[in-house]
């Protein structure tokens, strides 16, 4: 007799969502690390893609926006932005995490169909795991950051530094929820996936991540901008320029009015309720996974 | 005898889709709702099953009689449409060994993950290691990348991975054609082993002889209703009738 058998009786199937994770954390951790092991699998330069992408994609956008287009600061264009590559780099690299974890995310369900249709587990694994695995692919883009900002001598205090926490979690968490949302509907509707590559087209651009905040000030009226300002991505990014960017300039340079004490508990707010709204989907639709993979 | 499984009157009906894009719905939606965008079929009909702790149950019936459905029922993979079911203790599955291998990962490394895939803590695969790779007799092999294996020592490792997960009912679906013969005889007699140590075992296979000599009871299924409950040896006779 297998003496150890609990006396209840229960209902398989029925999970407890994000809450079950804490349960599967060994599993989770195995399969970050499986992503993470067979993602640069029989390529040469392995993990070092993961600083040479962002660098070209650094290197492409300096030269054609802050050269070309002048955005950088300059004897000849005083207007520019001051120390505009450190600007740009802070804000591509949380835009990358956002990218790949949702990009990741939104295909995580069918892409991991095979053992949903045959074995039960907590699936919300499998999107937060994605989340996770671009969490550890940000590192190095956070340190070629942090050296990057030493160099241009950044020195920052402790609220900057919490700004650049507040953002990163804001952004994560909303990548999650939507990654819950886009991953699951994406089980019954495969458009889902090229709906989140047109939105991740569209966030970056929706956010100063490339030009200032008011540049956008100036062009848009109060309701449009507070709107515009609404976006956690958006609100993400400035708190990274607050953060990385800002302490290496002379201080001159204006931060969005009412970013501490208004931004950011609106965005962390609607990435809570995103995440939330994203589990509740995700809940709805999990029922009918194996069935629909 | 306490109940290790109950299902009480469930019933399933699949939606044979044929559509996969939202362009189509909004066509469909468009036209009035035409025709019928899906078709449905039942799966599984007002079936009610119960297995008490210790028992040894087959499922048999034809292709497309539900079987595996209802296998996947007791799991938890799919969820049914009326009806409940419910399970005491860890189940798990030998649904198809292999299903979490990962080919550009080393066996060492599959073991890991498809044992917290099944179920398994940390420590559990730690102290198991060694008698799941001694079962599978993969031996050196245990660090080569999966995809270099032949189909018989992946089949073997996937299949003592999942022996090893000791959980209080086991699900198995048609793996027990694992290996060579006397690979195959080992798996058959670990099965026998589990069932006389008190595991609760529900099998589906298409191999007669082989339930026959596993299991005690039958339950036949034709179209997704119960055909037949009883003695595994009355259940073939019935089947080969």
């Amino acid at each position: 007799m297998s003496g150890t058998s609990p006396a209840e009786l229960t209902t398989p199937g029925l999970g407890g969502g994000l809450r079950d994770l804490r349960q599967s954390s060994f599993l989770l951790k195995l399969l970050v690390r499986k992503e993470l092991k067979v993602r640069y699998r029989g390529s040469v330069l392995g993990l070092l893609w993961s600083y040479v992408k962002p660098g070209v994609q650094f290197i492409v956008f300096y030269v054609a926006l802050g050269v070309f287009l002048g955005l950088e600061r300059s004897p000849r264009n005083p207007e520019g932005l001051s120390n505009y590559a450190v600007y740009l780099f802070s804000g591509i690299v949380l835009i990358n995490f956002f990218s790949e974890a949702l990009g990741n995310a939104a295909r995580s369900i069918v892409n991991n169909g095979n053992l949903i249709k045959k074995i039960y587990l907590p699936r919300e694994l499998f999107p937060v795991a994605s989340v996770w695995v671009s969490g550890v692919h940000f590192f190095p883009q956070l340190v070629v950051l942090v050296a990057g900002c030493l160099v241009a001598g950044w020195h920052p205090n402790g609220l900057q530094l919490l700004a650049a926490v507040a953002g990163f979690v804001i952004v994560g968490l909303l990548a999650t929820g939507l990654g819950l949302l886009f991953g699951a509907a994406n089980v019954y509707f495969r458009d889902s996936e090229n709906l989140v590559d047109m939105l991740l087209m569209v966030a970056t651009w929706a956010s100063p991540v490339m030009y200032a905040w008011t540049m956008v000030q100036e062009k848009l009226g109060a309701t449009a901008f507070a709107v515009y300002q609404a976006n956690p991505v958006t609100i993400g990014v400035e708190l990274f320029h607050y953060a990385f960017w800002f302490p290496t300039t002379d201080g001159s340079a204006a931060i969005p009015p009412n970013l501490f004490s208004l931004w950011t508990p609106v965005g962390l707010a609607i990435a809570l309720l995103v995440l939330v709204l994203g589990q509740f989907t995700f809940r709805r639709l999990e029922g009918r996974f194996a069935q629909e993979l | 005898m306490v109940n290790a499984i109950e299902v009480s009157d469930i019933s399933k009906q699949f939606v044979l889709r044929h559509t996969r894009s939202i362009k189509e719905a909004v066509v469909w939606l468009a036209k009035g709702r035409k025709g019928d965008l899906s078709e449905k079929f039942h799966a599984l009909k007002n079936v009610s099953v119960d297995v008490k702790t210790g028992e040894t149950v087959a499922l048999l019936g034809l292709n497309g009689s539900g079987k595996s459905t209802l296998l996947k029922h007791i799991s938890g993979v799919m969820l049914p449409d009326s009806g409940t079911v419910r399970t005491r203790g860890r189940v798990a599955g030998l649904i198809e060994v292999g299903a979490g291998f990962h080919p550009d990962l080393s066996g060492r490394d599959n073991v890991y993950l498809n044992g917290a895939i099944l179920g398994m803590t940390e420590q559990q695969v730690n102290e198991r290691f060694d008698d799941i790779v001694e079962f599978s007799e993969i031996g050196q092999f245990i660090d080569t990348e999966v995809k270099f294996y032949s189909s018989g020592m992946y089949l073997r490792l996937a299949f003592s991975v999942a022996v090893h997960t000791d959980p209080e009912v086991f699900l198995i679906d048609e793996i027990l054609a694992v290996g060579d013969e006397p690979f195959q005889r080992k798996c058959i007699e670990k099965i026998q082993e589990l069932a006389r140590n008190g595991k609760t075992l529900v099998v589906v296979s298409h191999d007669l002889d082989l339930v026959s000599r596993i299991c005690a009871r039958g339950i036949l299924l034709e179209h997704g209703n119960v055909k037949f409950d009883g003695s595994i040896h009355d259940a073939v006779a019935l089947l080969r009738s």
